[in-house]
């Protein structure tokens, strides 16, 4: 390792077992265990698994040979799709977990600020949580010490630090967890998106904060996010993923463009969602239907010209007939942040392949580039709703701006356009 | 400043490999502050809005102590090897009151971390290190009002200790502690894959006391029978527990090769859970 170096990796790799493992209890596997020894059907196998996928031996590489190395008091900027590996990335980083193959070395310490609050205890006042926390993301008492009034005075806690944690409000929490993890000592420092807490006001002051740490103190940021404004001020270098593999590694604004360009390139009217990633998806439901395919049959590419009139196609294999499911499709941003959903009514699945096409009125939604994920959903009596399958990313699509009418600015004015207001008392029946 | 300018010259390197028997105890050590503060944590969450609070930790052995002597002592007549029945049970129940504690925390060590874990590292023994150092002073203040108990009984003629054995005791300790360490850690890896394992851990427990001769004597298992004897004496517990009465009762039969044999049956056990607990540290954050 070269002297001004502080972190390398070589060929890291993390590989994923997919699908359930194991049954996770011990009569299940031994169950599973006698039904393979008699070469009987094993009754904790789903079946949709042994046809789309191979549970026993299917693997998903998270990582797949990255090597990177940084400097120190480089501000790099982690960028990428979702389970494009960038978390699965600074958890090798931060230990948390071993990579299956490769090797990365560090300089010094590293903390990770993945998930703001780790840690807090319920019980502890705010000073005691300071400790403890610093204690936990590896700082000695004494070094806690010598910068907790700094800490509380960037917390804005004020006099409630004597207080409970439990007794906080939410954003208190917050603040606090942030200003003991800013103030840490720790030569490469991971953050994950956690610059999202608080109020805007507090949100401006953890970003000055974080320049500071990397410009003034010296130390290395590893940054990841899916938010270009604060990648552009923040950042002095950018790494861009693609499915486990470094697909860009230098000048920030580039890095952006690449982003953006690979992006475009997944889009497709066509697309075979049987492996996408699965969310919120009980076992017991799971088994018995899920998504294979989703089309966009009435367009050439992803750009929908006809927005009252979106069609989309949905392929589904099913175990056994299942009746008054209900359809959502969810449009996602580029931040991924949900922007719009539409139910269906009832509807039923045949067994076994079979196709629902549904129609979306998206009039509402303004230019950009959306994200659509779909869910099967079962709702009970009590309008209690679990998802049969449900898959965050099936397909891009692109709307255009709009060039009659008001110019619709984005940006400020929001990406749902709702309708005309109305003058005077007029009223909705 | 220089401890902090030499540790930022360390280099710290990670591959999928891990030795089988390491224990990093010297990055453990740097973390020193934070087993601290889980002890102390431990005990402050675990006493807050409580009436009596650390009077507990006096009051359950007293009383479970009261309880055996009334019920095994009195009511089932069992003998003491001519101890007093309160200071036979009292030496057996602070022992198995430490040795179950440390055994069921060590057991519980992932799974009462497994949030902590799965976001932030730190070197995972501290978690059943402070577990141990927690359990310790919390017998600690028991083994007090036991040597309380003991002068007065001592004074009074009723217990004459074995003095030139009193060495023993802390070697006792450490092996009562490597072997529900070693236990612990071995089921904390297992119940991470099978949860319901979880269960039999309260309940294997409570079975171990009673073969262990903690509510009554081992001479008493000799003499009923003696068939099964040199098999109930592999118990690595009974032998802890009987020398324990050897040195501050100054009674009970007390041998040698069974203490040897019990230390052995403690290390093995302790490499086999630190084994254990490796394996599962490593894959740990992805399974749960």
């Amino acid at each position: 390792m070269e002297k001004d170096v502080v972190l390398e990796t070589k060929d890291l790799v993390k590989e994923y077992r997919l699908g359930q493992i194991d049954t996770g209890t011990l009569r299940g596997d031994l169950q599973s265990f006698f039904a393979r020894l008699f070469k009987k059907d094993d009754p904790n196998i789903p079946l949709i698994a042994d046809q789309y996928y191979d549970v026993k031996h299917k693997t998903h590489r998270a990582l797949d040979g990255v090597s990177i190395s940084i400097k120190r008091g480089e501000a790099i900027g982690l960028i990428g799709a979702n389970g494009a590996g960038k978390s699965t990335l600074l958890k090798l980083i931060s230990r948390i977990t071993l990579p299956t193959e490769g090797s990365l070395s560090y300089r010094g310490k590293v903390a990770s600020l993945l998930e703001v609050g780790t840690g807090f205890n319920g019980e502890l006042t705010g000073r005691e949580n300071i400790y403890m926390n610093g204690a936990i993301l590896g700082m000695t008492k004494a070094q806690i010490e010598e910068r907790i009034e700094q800490i509380i005075a960037f917390s804005e806690i004020g006099e409630y630090i004597d207080t409970p944690v439990k007794r906080y409000s939410s954003g208190m929490f917050v603040k606090l967890a942030f200003a003991v993890a800013a103030h840490l000592d720790a030569d490469i420092l991971l953050m994950d998106e956690i610059l999202a807490v608080g109020d805007v006001k507090f949100q401006d002051k953890s970003l000055r904060r974080m320049e500071e740490v990397a410009n003034e103190e010296h130390k290395t940021v590893i940054y990841v996010s899916h938010n270009m404004t604060t990648i552009r001020r923040f950042c002095s270098r950018c790494i861009v993923l693609e499915e486990g593999k470094v697909v860009y590694d230098g000048e920030v604004e580039e890095a952006i463009e690449v982003y953006t360009r690979r992006k475009k390139l997944h889009y497709s009217t066509q697309n075979d969602v049987s492996e996408a990633p699965r969310r919120y998806c009980p076992n017991r439901l799971m088994r018995k239907v899920s998504f294979t395919e989703c089309n966009l049959p009435a367009q050439t590419d992803c750009v929908v010209r006809d927005l009252n009139n979106l069609h989309l196609q949905f392929k589904l294999i099913a175990k056994e007939p299942i009746e008054n499911a209900r359809l959502k499709v969810t449009f996602r941003d580029s931040l991924e942040q949900p922007v719009a959903s539409s139910v269906s009514p009832p509807l039923n699945v045949s067994e076994g392949e079979s196709t629902v096409d549904v129609f979306a009125d998206i009039a509402a939604m303004k230019q950009g580039s959306y994200t659509v994920g779909a869910a099967l959903m079962q709702v009970s009596s009590f309008d209690i709703f679990s998802n049969y399958d449900n898959v965050e990313q099936m397909c891009f699509i692109d709307i255009n701006p709009d060039d009659s009418g008001l110019l619709w600015a984005v940006r400020t004015w929001g990406k749902i356009a709702l309708p005309p207001l109305r003058i005077g008392g007029e009223r909705l029946e | 400043m220089s401890a902090l300018s030499k540790q930022a010259e360390q280099i710290t390197t990670v591959t999928p490999r891990k030795k089988r028997f390491e224990l990093n105890f010297s990055e453990t050590l740097r973390y020193r502050d934070l087993i601290w503060l889980f002890v102390t944590t431990g005990f402050k969450t675990r006493y807050k809005q409580m009436l009596l609070g650390p009077l507990w930790a006096v009051i359950q052995p007293l009383l479970t102590t009261v309880v055996f002597t009334v019920v095994f002592g009195n009511i089932a007549g069992l003998p003491t090897d001519g101890a007093p029945k309160f200071m036979f049970y009292m030496c057996g129940n602070v022992l198995w009151t430490y040795f179950s504690s440390c055994l069921t925390g060590a057991a519980d060590s992932f799974r009462s971390n497994a949030y902590l874990f799965s976001k932030v590292y730190f070197p995972r023994l501290v978690a059943p290190l402070s577990n141990v150092i927690g359990n310790m002073i919390n017998s600690g203040i028991q083994f007090v009002i036991f040597l309380g108990f003991l002068l007065y009984y001592i004074f009074s003629g009723g217990i004459a200790p074995e003095y030139a054995y009193l060495w023993l005791v802390p070697l006792l300790v450490i092996q009562a502690t490597l072997l529900a360490t070693g236990i612990g850690l071995v089921l904390a890896s297992v119940t991470i894959k099978y949860r319901d394992l979880k269960m039999l851990i309260t309940f294997g427990v409570q079975l171990w006391l009673y073969a262990t001769p903690i509510a009554y004597s081992s001479a008493l298992v000799k003499e009923k029978i003696p068939s099964l004897y040199n098999l109930y004496m592999l118990n690595p517990m009974a032998s802890i527990c009987e020398a324990m009465r050897k040195v501050f009762l100054g009674t009970g039969n007390f041998s040698v090769k069974y203490l040897l044999i019990s230390l052995a049956i403690s290390v093995l056990f302790f490499l086999l859970g630190v084994a254990a607990f490796n394996r599962a540290e490593k894959t740990f954050a992805d399974k749960i």
